[in-house]
């Protein structure tokens, strides 16, 4: 009986299948993290990629290379280089510098010319080719709302930048698109009162607007809260993006009665058309008996620094400005300001906060999971930023904090010392009801792209 | 089928190309351009430039406007997706369509005029498309903010057939889904079709009549033809063309914007039909390739990737060579696009066929005396 052992091969093929499956698959089978894999771009080296998608070439060009300066600060903050920013003053102490999940925070950059296409085209390629997990970025509305429809359907999360058209959040809003800069609304109640005030009840308003949905929607919302305090509006005039000259605009103006100048535009456009309108004479005129004034809504360090002296004495909005005195904007002014030798404007802040949030919001769900990490970012409440007391509201994905109402400074002390804040309208006050705006969220569904 | 039947040389051409074309997520792999998004616009921009060829490479006529034909076809496949169906068929027949007409109504009255007074009407029309696409018609075009699909679209067709589902849907065929590669794909099959149809042009008793015009349309008029109905001709074709690319850059993704129909778009087509030789069949689609291989890579190519890049350059020289290169990249890529041009002008008039076509004779030459017309240079007119 030597054949005791008589291994067919049929028995050795059966039993070693099972022991493969018994020890080998089954385990990694059940036991292998319930999402792995299962979404789009979803990290599995020692580091993960984030895409910063912005404006470097266009009408918002400027904004375009604060952000990147701010996007590389954030990835060096994340992974524990510089001073860490505001990581020690955040809220939530999730950070720790090493990365996100323990995995390195690496980066692509692209261009999105200021134009929808090219951005898309940009956040696809980060998205197909470089595997980034969170796009980022866009200094226009238009852009981002592309942007954030492209990110929807691709399954990957979108943390808008710089973008300030009620519809971000309102009628184009989506699940996986997260707005923390302010909207045109709010813009629209905090600068109303001021400008009651300082120019009084009896105004006609003329408005020139960027035309595309932030520029509709700023137009929107200004004639809403200049209405209420009892002003008139001229009927709006848009204006293409990039236009450059605004002369052709500021003409009719002149001849139309209308005695405060509303410009809804942004970067290049907003330099051009404010230093267009003070060289036309402007200020100097007068029309129903008053002194003619310029309105802009929304403006930035980048924009002041561009229009000089144009911008003395104009009001506007801003999501945050570097002179702020609470510790997490100090913190964040001396930690730009080592780096690159000037102070941070708005959007380099929101870019750079947009980033900490999408870490802290990976960290505290446990996973890039992007469901998971919407159900983080969904209704949180943060603090130490920079803004003051922050949610990140779940109905619409728009945050809420208070709005600084800036003016171009009279006597500038430094070259970057450029707007005043001269209010600030409270969290509760520029709260408001998500249903207004319309728009669904659509489905969290990850795709697996 | 005659209808079908190609010379020898032309299908054996047609073959190469569709071997280039179905292999082509293999073969970009080592330049970093193998992933959908872009493959799909290689695709689309070829045939955009395939059919700009027809008319700016066989009859000489160069429209500096052919984006608002682009733009045409894009707008109306997303209207297509957003009315009917999200099928592509469709879309891409009605944009084909539309296209067509728009260009017939713009040629007839460009066509009036030769030479620079041509292109100049083209332009002109275009950037008045362009603008009425951007403020007059907004509430079909939806200016700059870009035409999209939304939740609450009729969708007559699909909805009459099934129920709305969660989320924005995204273009089919007969079912299957046109994203990522198999949009790729969808797009390279109908490259091939389109570049079938060109070589049946350029073969074609037509196509020789537009060659006639190109070489002297004063010769053409005295010996008896009328060679406007030619040329409008060619130029509707061309036209369709661009609509059917504009419609497949909706079908890979269905957002329209006014920036589709601008010159500088128009500009790019001219500069991607010269770059890689006019009046050949391959050269466009190669100039196409590589303009779109420049506009995604090159301006992605930031500080820190150039840094590894040159890590074999010493250090001293290291922050010296990437602080030179970087001006090139990034935001810079048509610097470096404007140079490659002006060299390509410069020393290879027929563009990279004419390479080609050196190189070629150069490994000729050896065997037999190489041809005369191997050689001739194909001025870019």
């Amino acid at each position: 009986m030597t054949n005791s052992h008589n291994f067919s091969r049929r028995g050795v093929l059966k039993g070693g299948l099972a022991g493969i499956l018994a020890t080998g698959v089954a385990p990694l089978m059940f036991t292998r993290g319930a999402y792995a894999q299962e979404f789009c771009n979803a990290p599995s080296g020692d580091s993960v990629t984030l895409g910063f998608n912005m404006p470097l070439t266009g009408a918002y060009a400027d904004e375009g290379a604060d952000q990147q300066r701010a996007y590389e600060l954030a990835v060096e903050h994340l992974n524990g280089g510089g001073d860490g920013g505001l990581i020690p003053t955040f809220s939530s102490k999730t950070l720790k510098g090493s990365g996100i999940l323990g995995k390195k925070v690496a980066f692509v950059t692209g261009d999105d010319q200021t134009k929808a296409d090219a951005g898309r085209d940009s956040a696809r390629r980060m998205i197909e080719r470089d595997g980034a997990v969170m796009i980022t970025g866009g200094s226009s509305s238009a852009v981002a709302i592309a942007e954030q429809g492209l990110c929807q359907e691709m399954g990957v999360i979108y943390m808008a930048g710089l973008t300030h058209s009620n519809d971000t959040t309102g009628k184009d809003k989506k699940k996986y698109g997260f707005r923390h800069f302010f909207n045109a609304y709010q813009s629209g109640i905090a600068l109303g009162p001021v400008l009651g005030e300082a120019y009084g009840k009896d105004r006609v308003a003329y408005h020139l607007t960027a035309d595309y949905t932030w520029g509709w929607t700023q137009e929107e919302s200004m004639i809403k809260a200049t209405e209420a305090l009892g002003w008139k509006t001229m009927p709006p005039v848009r204006t293409p993006v990039g236009a450059g000259d605004f002369s052709q605009y500021i003409t009719p103006f002149l001849n139309s009665g209308a005695d405060v100048l509303v410009l809804n535009h942004y970067g290049f456009d907003g330099v051009n058309s404010i230093t267009q309108a003070v060289q036309f004479g402007l200020r100097d005129r007068q029309a129903n008996g008053k002194n003619v004034e310029i309105v802009l809504p929304l403006v930035s360090d980048l924009m002041a620094k561009g229009a000089g002296e144009a911008i003395k004495g104009v009001y506007g909005t801003a999501n945050w400005d570097w002179q702020l005195t609470d510790e997490a904007s100090k913190a964040f002014t001396k930690s730009f300001g080592a780096k690159y030798g000037q102070p941070p404007s708005q959007i380099a802040q929101t870019s750079y906060v947009q980033v900490l949030l999408y870490a802290d919001a990976v960290e505290r769900a446990g996973t890039f999971y992007p469901p998971e990490v919407i159900k983080a970012l969904e209704g949180y409440e943060f603090d130490g930023l920079g803004n003051g007391p922050t949610l990140y509201r779940a109905a619409d994905h728009q945050c809420f904090k208070d709005v600084y109402v800036v003016k171009g400074k009279d006597a500038p002390s430094n070259p970057y010392d450029l707007l005043e804040v001269v209010g600030t309208a409270s969290r509760d006050s520029v709260t408001y009801d998500p249903a207004i705006f319309g728009g669904e969220l659509g489905p969290d569904t990850p795709a697996k792209c | 089928m005659a209808l079908f039947q190609l010379s020898r040389r032309d299908a054996l051409i047609l073959a190469l190309f569709a071997l280039v074309v179905v292999t082509m997520p293999v073969w970009t792999a080592p330049f970093g351009a193998n992933y959908p998004g872009l493959m799909q616009k290689f695709a689309i921009y070829a045939i955009f430039a395939i059919g700009f060829n027809i008319l700016f490479g066989l009859t000489g006529y160069l429209s500096f406007g052919h984006a608002a034909f682009l733009g045409v076809g894009s707008y109306t496949a997303v209207w297509s997706f957003k009315l009917l169906t999200m099928d592509a068929l469709p879309a891409l027949l009605l944009a084909v369509l539309v296209s067509g007409l728009f260009a017939l109504v713009i040629g007839f009255l460009s066509l009036r005029r030769s030479g620079i007074y041509f292109s100049i009407l083209t332009l002109a029309f275009a950037q008045m498309s362009y603008n009425l696409a951007y403020s007059v018609l907004t509430p079909i075009t939806n200016g700059e903010t870009s035409l999209q699909l939304t939740m609450q679209d009729p969708r007559v067709i699909d909805l009459a057939f099934s129920e709305r589902g969660v989320g924005l849907p995204t273009a089919s065929l007969f079912g299957v889904t046109l994203s990522g590669l198999s949009g790729f794909y969808f797009c390279a099959v109908v490259l091939l079709i389109a570049f079938f149809f060109a070589q049946k042009v350029f073969a074609s008793p037509f196509g020789m009549m537009l060659r006639g015009i190109k070489s002297n349309q004063m010769r053409m008029s005295y010996t008896g033809f009328n060679t406007r109905p030619y040329a409008l001709t060619a130029f509707v074709i061309s036209g369709m063309y661009a609509g059917l690319a504009g419609a497949l850059l909706a079908v890979t993704d269905p957002l329209a914007g006014a920036e589709r129909m601008q010159w500088t778009a128009s500009g790019e087509v001219v500069l991607m039909t010269i770059l890689g030789g006019v009046g050949t069949l391959i050269g466009p689609v190669m100039g196409a390739w590589l303009i779109k291989y420049f506009e995604n890579i090159f301006s992605s190519f930031n500080e820190g990737i150039l840094s590894r890049f040159f890590d074999f350059v010493p250090e001293p020289l290291h922050d010296t060579v990437v602080a030179i290169s970087s001006k090139f990249v990034g935001e810079g890529w048509q610097l470096t696009l404007g140079l490659l041009f002006v060299f390509v002008v410069v020393f290879l008039p027929g563009g990279i066929m004419e390479g080609v076509r050196r190189i070629g004779a150069l490994f000729r030459r050896r065997g037999s005396p190489p041809k005369a017309d191997a050689m001739r240079v194909q001025p870019a007119e």
